[in-house]
Order: structure tokens, then C-alpha cells, then sequence
């Protein structure tokens, strides 16, 4: 479901993949939150994620706000076509401010 | 019967409650639009929730009276008393075919009579010749009637898009329900030209929960759906969330529900247009700065009110200044009107009225055990759960609190409907409608105030051309009040019509044989004798009173309820009926004596002092006797001697002072032992003729103590010295 690569820099890759549904949603915020307290930048990996709900949208967007807070990076990539599809219905796209490909 | 099916009858039987209410309200007030709306709204439910049930004939007939509503409620039909009738006679038949519906009954033909004769004259309020043509025009939606006013205030939001504000709660998401599924469904039947999502509610990342929602939005879109299928949209998550339709081209009814659904009370009004969405906050600004302008240099100066600034500067239009001004007077009202109600099964109360009950007595138990131990930490933690239980105690007996405003208001109808009968124009004042009793007396109370009622009207006020000719006002008037008073609550029936005839009742009561020529009895013994069985002085029997059977029924059911009726001349030369009712059947707070070996107990809101005897009276009077209580002659009544108790001792007698009524009277007793919280028993069946006795309540001891019946004990005070008074004085003479 997760994984992290902490990178020289400090910046954190982190690779999310398969269902992010609301029942590995409190596993998720605990184990993200948890790996990504000490780094100096966060990017996520959304490539192989194949299904997302709002629960774990909104981890997303915790992540985000949490970045923001600590005056990090954060940034996503390679979104799939469940996160795509979510963004979009959601109108988020330009909250996270990532390059999308449509 | 299942249950959802009664809660369905028991929803109509409350919505044609209100229904009927808001229709006389409308006859008063023709053009008021709350009343109006509450009308609406009520067949408006009855035919949502009966078409649910797959109830057609309820369906189809709330649909011709919804569909005559709505054309009243857009000014197409002018509101006149025949209309008021009509309407109505169709809450009345509605009711019939939800009973019967819900019943499983068919309809007999006498109400297939009536329904085709309530069709055909709702019908010609529509304009429509054939009965039970299906007009469309069930939709709540008004719609655009208005743009031409829209460019005259110039300030409204001009879209062609709905706007749908959407507030979750947290909950929504584990209840199985995703925001995303009615987004995507929301695209079958429509286009989204724009969402945003709101997150400013994101907790800090501690409290973050993912499995809560903390997402807002406000969505533009684009869609041929009326309002009610964008609102089925939402149906599965109705409870969960916060939802406001705006429909296109958004208008000032609309802007008016808005204002009507904000939960908050207490706001300022700009706060409310702001909330509202009548206007923005720069609007709200702009307008609080020229109210202050105005007021510059000047002293003592009152500010144009911002709401009349707001008007003048064309930003608000009145119309939803007014909405909104009213919401903001009605914002207390409504909060208690709001509160949310529970139903709960009677059985399931009465239980916990009974353990509750139980509950009392094992404190008293408790109590006097760590009384006994001398253990101080145990008393001082048994006398605050004593605390708790009473409290316990109080609010349990008032979850069987009702308002006795819903019996009286329904009497409204029964004054209309009866006058109209008569032929007589009388019209029901109603007084003390917040005061509160018990569930079950409520229920008993009705038919016994009905009779009276009826009686005022019938016999008690005259037809307008007599009243004139007494120099009265042609319109009668009946006064229903409700207040307490040391314990009971009273409740008056009064008129102000010819009053009660006192040779008539004489010569009646002669007839009858009920008194023996020589009596004479002052003018209120004489008016009690309409209670006695088979005393009616009117000369005609109509169908409404006269057959003589109704007072002393009504006395029946009073004293059944322990309580008494009376009834007297009034100051508008009227009749006026008291009943005086006990608060509760169940509990009440109790002062306990000894007298001898036996304790009892008097209902501690009837006490209202208690004195010493002093040995000097106590030797000059017998059983029954006389002091003298600051001035004032009290009666009073030795209860050792009454209820033959052995004479354990001979000094320090007490009397305790006791109301009931107007009337006063002491009870001597041994020893005061306090107050005491006291569930009442009822007595056995070989008991329950005795004369002064109303219950029995167990001590904490395990003993039982009887609790008196004060009225009847007072009253038996104050006729024995009657009699003992005229016996001596007979003596007296005998001796001179």
C-alpha cells in the first residue's frame, strides 16, 4: 500500500498503490504520517493507485496542508485515472497545483 | 396495525391538527402567508407520505386540495369563508380515509358521497369540470414570476445555473456513503459547470480523522431537473447532510426559504441576509458605513434602521427584508418550538415511572439506615443521592408534562363549528394554554370540557338579538383558562352569557325531589345543583345539551381524576365552571405526621403552616372545633379521634394548616415528622369507599402510611362544626 524512499536531500518519494478506500484509511494516515515526519519534502508517487475515495482524499489533502504547514514541498505525481477522476469531480486540481495529464 | 404504518397515522392525525389550526387562523387573517404555508405544507406531507404507503384514495383526494393550496398560495384564488369550509370539511374527510386506509378498510358509501362532493367543489375552485383530473403542478418550485422585479433591485444573482450548497456531516462517510457517488450521480442527470470544495474545516493533523468528512461544496449546475430530483439526488444521506437548492435565476422566495432554514437565532439582520445570501458582506459594509455617516456630528441621533438603509439603496428587496425581519423576532420562539421530540411508548414510560417509583422508596429505606448508623460520610453521601433521586423523580413525572394548549385550541373548532350551528356568534378566548399536567389527565379531560363548552353555548349565551337587548356586545364570548394554584391546576370555562336562572334551578330541584320545601340554600348551593344526575334546566332539548345527563357525568370524571368542580356567577354576569385537577397521579411530595401509632400523610403542596394547639383551646373544644388564626376563624379537625386512633399522649398536639381551594382547615396531630417524598399506592378494593383516605404510600421504616384526602377531610371540617356549631347553639338556648 505504502512505501517510502527518503532520498539524500531529505526529500521523501513516497509510492502509494491498489485500493485507497476508507478501510486502510486510518492504517494509511498513521503509516504516511508516520514516515513522512522527518522529511524535507514530500512527492507522491499516485501511478498505480487503483481506486480512491474521499476518506483517503482527504489524507491527500492532510498531507498537503501538513507540508504547507511545516514549509515543505509537496507534490504528487503520475496520477492514475482514479485519482484523475476524483481530482476532477472534486475540482482540486489547481488546490494541489500538480501538472496533470489529461 | 406495523409500526410505521402508526406512526404514519399518528403524523397525519398531528399535521390535521395543525392544518386545521392555521385554516381558522386564515379565516381571521386571510392573507397571512405563514398560515398559508402551514396548510400547504401539511397536505403536502400527507399526500408525500400516503402515496409512500400506496394509500391512493388519501393519495388522490390531498392532491386536488394540495393543487386548490397552491393557487391560494399564488394569489389565484381569493380566500373567502366558503373556501375556509370546504377546506375544512376535506381535513376532516382526509382523516377519515387515513384512518380507513391505514385500517385496511374501504371507504362506506356515505364517504365515497362526501368525497365526490368535496371533489366537485374544490374542482370549481380549480376551474376544472371533470373530477379527479391530475394537475402537474406538484412541484414546490416558484419559478421565475419575478425576473422583472430581479432588474429592479438590480442586486440579485443573475445565473442560469442551480446552485447547490452541500454540507456534510462527519459521520457521512462511515456510514457507507461517499460524497463522489452523488457528484458522479449528479452527472447523469445534469451538468457540473463548477465545483468548489471546501476544506477550511480540516482539523490539525492530531484530530485528523480520514474516515470523518470535513469536505464542503458549492456546486454550479446545469440541469432540466426540477428541485425534486436534484433532491432525490441527495436522499440517502437527507440526515446526514446540509443541503441548500438555489434554483436558477434565483428569486426572492427562494432567498425567503433560505432565511427561513437558517438554524442560528439571535443574529443581527445583517448577519442574516449575509447568511442568506441576499447579500454579501461588501453590501453589508457599504450600507453600515452611510447608517454611521448619517449619524456624523449629530448628537443624539437615532440611525435610519440598516435594514430600511438597505432597502432605500435598492440592495435588498422588502419583500426579504420582511422574511428576514421576522426570522429574527421569531428567533427565540422558534429555537423552543424546534426542539426535537422523541416519541416514546407510554408503556415504556409508565415502567420507568413505576421503577422510579420503587426507586424512592428504597432511598427512604437507605435513608433512614445510615440515619440510624451515625455514620456521618454515609449520611452526607445518602442525603445527595437523595438529592439526585428526587431530582430523578421530578423529571421523570415531566416527561408526562404535556401543554394543555393542543386540548384547549382544539376547541377552537368545536366554537366555530357549534356557533355556526346555533346560529349564534361567539368566539373563544383561550388563557394559561402553557400550563402543564400530566399525560393521562390531558387525555380524560377532554370530554368533560367539550360538555361544557357546549353547555356556555347552548344555554349559557343568548342569540345576538337578545344580547343586544340586555345592552351586551352581540358577540358572545367563552374564556377557556388554565392556571396553577397550590398544587392542582384549575381550569375555567366561563361566559359572559345570561348565567345560571336560581329560581329555575329551585323549582327544578322542587320537582325533582333533590330538596325539601323549607331548605334555604345560598345562591352557589343553588348553582351546584346542576351537578346532581338528571338536572337540566333547559326548557328545549337540542342535540347538543339539555338531556340532563351531561353535568353529573362531568362530575364523575373529575372526581375520577381526584379532582372537584364548581361553579359560580361571574363578573360579566356569566357562568364560570372551575375544575381543579392534581398535577400528577403518580408521586408527590409529602408532609408526614403521627397520629398515635399510624403515620400519615398529607400532600405537602396543600400544607401551608403548621402551629401548636395550645392547651387551653385543645381542653375547651371537643373533636372538632375552632381557633382563632391571626384573626381569622380556622376550622379544625382532630384526626386521632377521626380515624379512632388509641391515645398514646396528651401534650403538645400541633395542627398543621391545610388550603385546598378557597377553603382552610387545621388537622391536629401527635407529631410533625417532615417532608417526605411519597409514591402513591392506590388503595385496595375493600378501602376504596372509605372518606378520607386517597392512597396509601410505603415509609422507609417498611410501614405504610395513609395519605389523606385533603378536600374531602377539609370539607368534612368545616360541615362538622357547621353541625356541632348549631348543636351547641340549640343547647345554648335550651340552657338560657
Amino acid at each position: 500500500m505504502i512505501k517510502v524512499k527518503k532520498k539524500k536531500t531529505g526529500l521523501c518519494e513516497v509510492d502509494l498503490d491498489g485500493e485507497l478506500t476508507i478501510y486502510e484509511a486510518a492504517s494509511l494516515k498513521e503509516e504516511l504520517f508516520k514516515k513522512i515526519e522527518k522529511c524535507k519534502g514530500v512527492s507522491i508517487n499516485l501511478s498505480n493507485v487503483s481506486e480512491l475515495d474521499t476518506s483517503c482524499f482527504q489524507i491527500l489533502i492532510a498531507a498537503k496542508r501538513e507540508c504547507d504547514k511545516r514549509e515543505i514541498e509537496f507534490t504528487m505525481n503520475s496520477h492514475s485515472p482514479a485519482v484523475l477522476d476524483v481530482m476532477d469531480l472534486y475540482n482540486m486540481g489547481s488546490y494541489f497545483g500538480d501538472p496533470l495529464v489529461l | 396495525m406495523s409500526s410505521p404504518e402508526e406512526t404514519f397515522l399518528l403524523e397525519c392525525g398531528e399535521l390535521l391538527t395543525s392544518m386545521e389550526e392555521a385554516l381558522l387562523e386564515m379565516e381571521d387573517n386571510p392573507s397571512d402567508p405563514d398560515s398559508i404555508g402551514a396548510i400547504f405544507r401539511a397536505a403536502h406531507t400527507i399526500k408525500g407520505t400516503g402515496g409512500v404507503f400506496g394509500y391512493d384514495d388519501v393519495e388522490a383526494f390531498t392532491h386536488i386540495v394540495e393543487n386548490v393550496l397552491d393557487k391560494v398560495r399564488d394569489n389565484e384564488i381569493t380566500v373567502d369563508s366558503n373556501l375556509i369550509a370546504i377546506l375544512l370539511s376535506s381535513c376532516d374527510h382526509m382523516e377519515v380515509l387515513v384512518t380507513k386506509a391505514v385500517a385496511n378498510e374501504d371507504i362506506s358509501d356515505d364517504d365515497k358521497v362526501v368525497d365526490a362532493g368535496l371533489r366537485a367543489s374544490l374542482n370549481q375552485y380549480l376551474g376544472v369540470t371533470a373530477p379527479g383530473t391530475n394537475t402537474e403542478s406538484t412541484t414546490e418550485i416558484v419559478e421565475g414570476k419575478s425576473s422583472v422585479e430581479i432588474e429592479n433591485t438590480g442586486s440579485m444573482v443573475i445565473s442560469d445555473n442551480w446552485h447547490i450548497s452541500l454540507r456534510f456531516d462527519l459521520e457521512v462517510l462511515q456510514n457507507g456513503m461517499d460524497p463522489l457517488s452523488f457528484m458522479r450521480y449528479l452527472q447523469k442527470i445534469g451538468e457540473i459547470v463548477h465545483v468548489t470544495t471546501l476544506h477550511d474545516d480540516f482539523p490539525s493533523l492530531e484530530e485528523f480523522d480520514p474516515e470523518l468528512c470535513y469536505l464542503g461544496f458549492e456546486i454550479a449546475f446545469s440541469s432540466e431537473a426540477d428541485k425534486e430530483e436534484i433532491e432525490q439526488v441527495f436522499e440517502f444521506v437527507r440526515d446526514m447532510c446540509t443541503l441548500h437548492i438555489l434554483p436558477p435565476r434565483a428569486q426572492i422566495q427562494h432567498f425567503a426559504e433560505v432565511i427561513q432554514s437558517l438554524p442560528e437565532d439571535d443574529m443581527r439582520i445583517g448577519e442574516i441576509l449575509i447568511a442568506s445570501g441576499v447579500l454579501t458582506e461588501r453590501e453589508l459594509s457599504n450600507a453600515l458605513n452611510s447608517q454611521n455617516k448619517e449619524c456624523e456630528g449629530v448628537e443624539a441621533c437615532t440611525p435610519t434602521p440598516i435594514g430600511e438603509v438597505l432597502v432605500e439603496t435598492k440592495v435588498v428587496h422588502e419583500e426579504v427584508l420582511n422574511v428576514a425581519l421576522s426570522k429574527q423576532n421569531k428567533g427565540q420562539l422558534s429555537k423552543s418550538a424546534k426542539q426535537t421530540v422523541l416519541r416514546v411508548d407510554a408503556d415504556k414510560l409508565d415502567s420507568l415511572i413505576n421503577l422510579v417509583g420503587e426507586l424512592v422508596i428504597s432511598g427512604a429505606t437507605a435513608n433512614m439506615l445510615s440515619n440510624n448508623s451515625g455514620d456521618e460520610l454515609l449520611i452526607e453521601s445518602m442525603s445527595s443521592m437523595s438529592r439526585l433521586v428526587e431530582e430523578i423523580r421530578d423529571n421523570a413525572l415531566n416527561l408526562r408534562m404535556v401543554q394543555i394548549g393542543e386540548t384547549f385550541n382544539r376547541f377552537k373548532r368545536v366554537v366555530r363549528d357549534v356557533s355556526k350551528e346555533l346560529g349564534k356568534d361567539i368566539i373563544l378566548n383561550i388563557n394559561g394554554a402553557d400550563a402543564e399536567l400530566d399525560k393521562t389527565v390531558v387525555e380524560k379531560i377532554g370530554d368533560p370540557l367539550m360538555h361544557l363548552i357546549r353547555n356556555s353555548m347552548d344555554h349559557g349565551i343568548e342569540s345576538s338579538a337578545d344580547r343586544i337587548a340586555a345592552g351586551k356586545d352581540a358577540q358572545g364570548n367563552v374564556w377557556l383558562n388554565a392556571f396553577h394554584d397550590s398544587g392542582n391546576i384549575v381550569i375555567e370555562v366561563a361566559d359572559d352569557g345570561r348565567g345560571l336562572d336560581r329560581d329555575k334551578l329551585l323549582a327544578k330541584a322542587h320537582e325533582k325531589g333533590l330538596i325539601s320545601d323549607g331548605q334555604v340554600l345560598t345562591d352557589h348551593e343553588v348553582f351546584r345543583l346542576i351537578f346532581e344526575a338528571g338536572f337540566s334546566t333547559a326548557e328545549k332539548v337540542t342535540n347538543l345539551s339539555g338531556r340532563g345527563v351531561g353535568m353529573d357525568v362531568v362530575r364523575r370524571n373529575i372526581e375520577a381524576l381526584r379532582g372537584s368542580v364548581d361553579v359560580d356567577k361571574n363578573e360579566y354576569g356569566g357562568t364560570t365552571v372551575s375544575i381543579r385537577l392534581p398535577l400528577t397521579l403518580a408521586i408527590i411530595d409529602g408532609f408526614l405526621v403521627r397520629v398515635g401509632d399510624s403515620s400519615y400523610v398529607i400532600p405537602l403542596d396543600m400544607v401551608n403552616e403548621c402551629i401548636e394547639l395550645e392547651k387551653g383551646e385543645r381542653d375547651e373544644n371537643g373533636m372538632h372545633g375552632y381557633i382563632n388564626l391571626r384573626d381569622e376563624v380556622l376550622p379544625y379537625l382532630r384526626l386521632r379521634d377521626y380515624f379512632d386512633e388509641p391515645c398514646t399522649q396528651k401534650n403538645n398536639e400541633s395542627i398543621v394548616v391545610v388550603k385546598y381551594g378557597s377553603n382552610k382547615a387545621g388537622f391536629v396531630v401527635d407529631e410533625l415528622l417532615g417532608e417526605l417524598q411519597t409514591v402513591i399506592k392506590p388503595m385496595g378494593k375493600i378501602l376504596q369507599n372509605v372518606k378520607g383516605l386517597s392512597g396509601a404510600t410505603i415509609l422507609g421504616s417498611g410501614n405504610v402510611a395513609i395519605i389523606l384526602d385533603v378536600p374531602n377531610l377539609v370539607q368534612r371540617a368545616i360541615q362538622s362544626n357547621n353541625v356541632h356549631g348549631i348543636k351547641s347553639g340549640s343547647e345554648n338556648v335550651v340552657l338560657h
